[in-house]
């Protein structure tokens, strides 16, 4: 993932890779792994681990969205009011006028783009700071939503729509069916391309750049204001993919289904060690980050722990995370390297 | 002439930066919105200007004011804290848990004020606590106070919703009740509470050298450092007096609702941002004054109010909120532009 660093001993890259929240991370995904296997029989068997990729499919795919606009220095609160948006739009245009697929869900993902695009623009042009412009922004979608919708759910999508796409299904020996479907392969799919993108393509090197020292990134030559719409505009995009995928997964349209998993997928993406100053950040971090919240809550399901539970879990994970990352990447610093590039990607 | 101009330009400025530094915080764009908005709802909505409107207004206006007052005290050194509405909502359910326990309906007079008073003490230590707590975490990790927060809103809102199952706990005693209703000639206590916290909270952050290193470490928190101040010992300080108002919130939340559950007020939370930063506050910190959010907060509730009396959906007023905050920081990016549209035109012909 660090490319162009030479590791020059194995003894470096292990101290390296210490200071890594992806390498901590991993470790506490590990213990909590091997706990839950041990303790809860069906854990680790195929068909949980499967249900399991499908139920965080959605979240992930906001979380790599968000990912970017992190990197890039900025914050987004709007994104799943973005989604719950482009989600009741595309379901009226299919249940009310009726339109066929493919128009459907371009205006979907149109939708989500310009509400993104409308963020930078507040963000890049009017100067407002990025977490109170989303707020607003948020408050201002959302609320419109409830106020035309009436709070009304849409029951009465179409069939190629909430029909399960199934890529590849397995029958295993107690006789589970196990399915790989459209939300499990459209995750695969956002993070290859968003962990390429930001690793390969030029633009996503510029968003690292922009979101280490945007006055920096400024003065070499790179357009600050396209970058931000770049970044916004896409986790809108991402917002509405996830958006139109969650009515796929429940067959109908809730306006505010996905009202206030906002917090959770922005702890899930810091949690995998993307910087809220921005710079810093993979997309296997961010990855990560999501799977620990998801086999945490899997987990203590299994075991037939209370659900009210859960959220105490989550708030000392949070915690504990955080606290062990930043002390042990500030036990590291004293003997940082100049040579060494910071940690992105 | 050209003298004349200039002597009427810096006497201009001279007024208005005058008129800035004046009471409600140099905030006369927000005062010309707030008249305007009083008056444009007088004429349009037949009941708006009367003493009932201004009396639900001074009962509905104290819990999202000390609710953003607990948010503005961190947002001043350029945190956050998102934990306000978990702790306000802990506290009330504890105070409401004492009471409802200890109390039973033959207990005497003398008794009930005890338990009362227990309750009290009771849901202050645990403000107390929780603030102290934040505070350390935040002062010796140095994580974001966005993340520490959210862990700590997350945790204390999961303890609250387990113990509880999500369920509300009624049975506030009568005296509690009546207390939080009571009003003085003609003005509800919980609004005489929240001026007296409002006072006190802006003679702390301007008068003192707690509040000054505050806004010193909101606009640079090395160089405060580096001033000789411990800044950690200033940050737990804020965090604790943050909860410690969610403790008064706590209290307006049981005399308004009559019960405490762990999702009451939970939409409140970014409300209270967009509050503080529609007054001024800015959100890097450093800068901001109680006066400003607190006309802030009266321009939103006096919105809501005439949408209600209009008989409009409160969803239309959160968005319409959302919209002013948008068009007030648009204004503040414009004034610099149309400054500088309107200056050649007049110094042009001379």
């Amino acid at each position: 993932m660090r490319d162009g660093v030479p590791s020059t001993s194995a003894q470096s890259a292990l101290t390296r890779l210490r200071r890594r929240p992806e390498a901590w991370l991993l470790v506490v995904i590990l213990i909590v792994g091997t706990i839950f296997s041990l303790t809860a029989r069906d854990f680790l068997s195929l068909p949980n681990i499967i249900d399991l990729l499908e139920t965080y499919s959605v979240q992930a795919i906001m979380a790599m969205g968000l990912f970017v606009v992190l990197v890039s220095g900025g914050i987004d609160i709007s994104f799943a009011a973005t989604a719950s948006v482009a989600q009741y739009c595309a379901a009226l245009l299919a249940s009310q006028l009726g339109l066929p697929a493919p128009l459907v869900i371009m205006s979907g993902l149109a939708v989500g783009a310009i509400l993104g695009c409308l963020n930078a623009l507040l963000i890049h042009y009017v100067r407002i700071t990025s977490i109170i412009a989303t707020i607003a922004m948020m408050s201002v979608s959302f609320s419109l939503l409830m106020y035309f919708s009436g709070g009304k759910s849409i029951y009465t999508l179409p069939d190629w729509w909430t029909d399960r796409i199934v890529f590849w299904q397995t029958e295993t020996e107690s006789g589970d069916l196990v399915r790989i479907t459209l939300p499990i392969v459209a995750m695969v799919v956002v993070t290859l391309f968003t962990w390429a993108w930001m690793i390969r393509s030029s633009a996503g090197r510029q968003l690292y750049a922009m979101g280490g020292n945007a006055e920096a990134a400024r003065r070499i030559g790179i357009d600050i204001g396209r970058l931000q719409f770049v970044a916004y505009g896409y986790l809108g995009l991402m917002a509405a993919i996830a958006g139109m995928l969650q009515a796929h997964r429940v067959g109908e349209s809730v306006p505010n289904a996905m009202y206030n998993t906002e917090l959770a997928v922005l702890s899930a993406a810091v949690l995998g060690g993307a910087s809220l100053t921005g710079g810093i950040g993979t997309v296997p971090g961010v990855l990560l980050g999501i799977v620990l919240l998801a086999i945490l809550q899997n987990g203590l399901n299994l075991l037939g722990v209370s659900s009210y539970f859960f959220q105490i879990v989550i708030g000392i994970t949070i915690l504990a995370s955080t606290s062990l990352t930043v002390i042990s990447s500030r036990r590291g610093r004293r003997h940082r390297i100049l040579a060494e590039a910071p940690a992105n990607g | 002439m050209a003298d004349l101009t200039n002597n009427l330009n810096s006497g201009l400025s001279d007024l208005m930066s005058r008129l800035r530094s004046g009471m409600p915080g140099g905030h006369a764009g927000l005062m010309a919105l707030l008249t305007f908005l009083v008056l444009g709802f007088s004429v349009l909505v037949p009941n708006f200007a009367s003493v009932g409107t201004l009396q639900s207004f001074m009962y509905q206006l104290p819990l999202l004011g000390l609710l953003s007052l607990a948010m503005m005290a961190p947002l001043l050194t350029g945190g956050l804290n998102l934990a306000i509405i978990a702790t306000t909502n802990q506290s009330a359910l504890l105070m409401a848990f004492i009471m409802r326990t200890m109390i039973t309906p033959e207990s005497s007079a003398g008794t009930t004020g005890a338990v009362i008073l227990l309750a009290l003490v009771a849901g202050l230590a645990l403000c107390l606590l929780i603030g102290l707590a934040t505070g350390v975490l935040i002062a010796y990790t140095g994580v974001h106070p966005i993340l520490i927060t959210l862990g700590t809103k997350s945790l204390i809102d999961g303890i609250s919703i387990y113990l509880t199952r999500g369920m509300a706990l009624s049975g506030v005693p009568e005296a509690f009740a009546r207390t939080g209703a009571a009003t003085v000639i003609g003005i509800p206590l919980v609004f005489i509470l929240l001026v007296i916290l409002a006072v006190i909270v802006s003679i702390v952050l301007r008068r003192t050298p707690f509040g000054i290193a505050c806004a010193m470490i909101g606009s640079n928190i090395e160089a405060t450092r580096y001033s000789a101040i411990d800044t950690r010992r200033v940050l737990v300080g804020v965090y604790t007096m943050s909860s410690l108002i969610c403790f008064f919130a706590a209290l307006v939340m049981l005399a308004t609702f009559n019960s405490a559950s762990a999702d009451y007020a939970q939409s409140y939370l970014l409300v209270t941002i967009l509050a503080a930063v529609l007054g001024g506050i800015d959100p890097f910190g450093g800068f901001g004054t109680v006066g400003g959010l607190m006309l802030a907060l009266t321009i939103l509730q006096v919105i809501s109010s005439g949408f209600n009396q209009f008989g409009l959906s409160n969803y239309l007023t959160v968005a319409i909120w959302g919209g002013i905050l948008i068009f007030v920081a648009m204004a503040q990016t414009m004034r610099p532009y149309l400054a500088g549209l309107l200056r050649p035109r007049g110094d042009g012909p001379q």
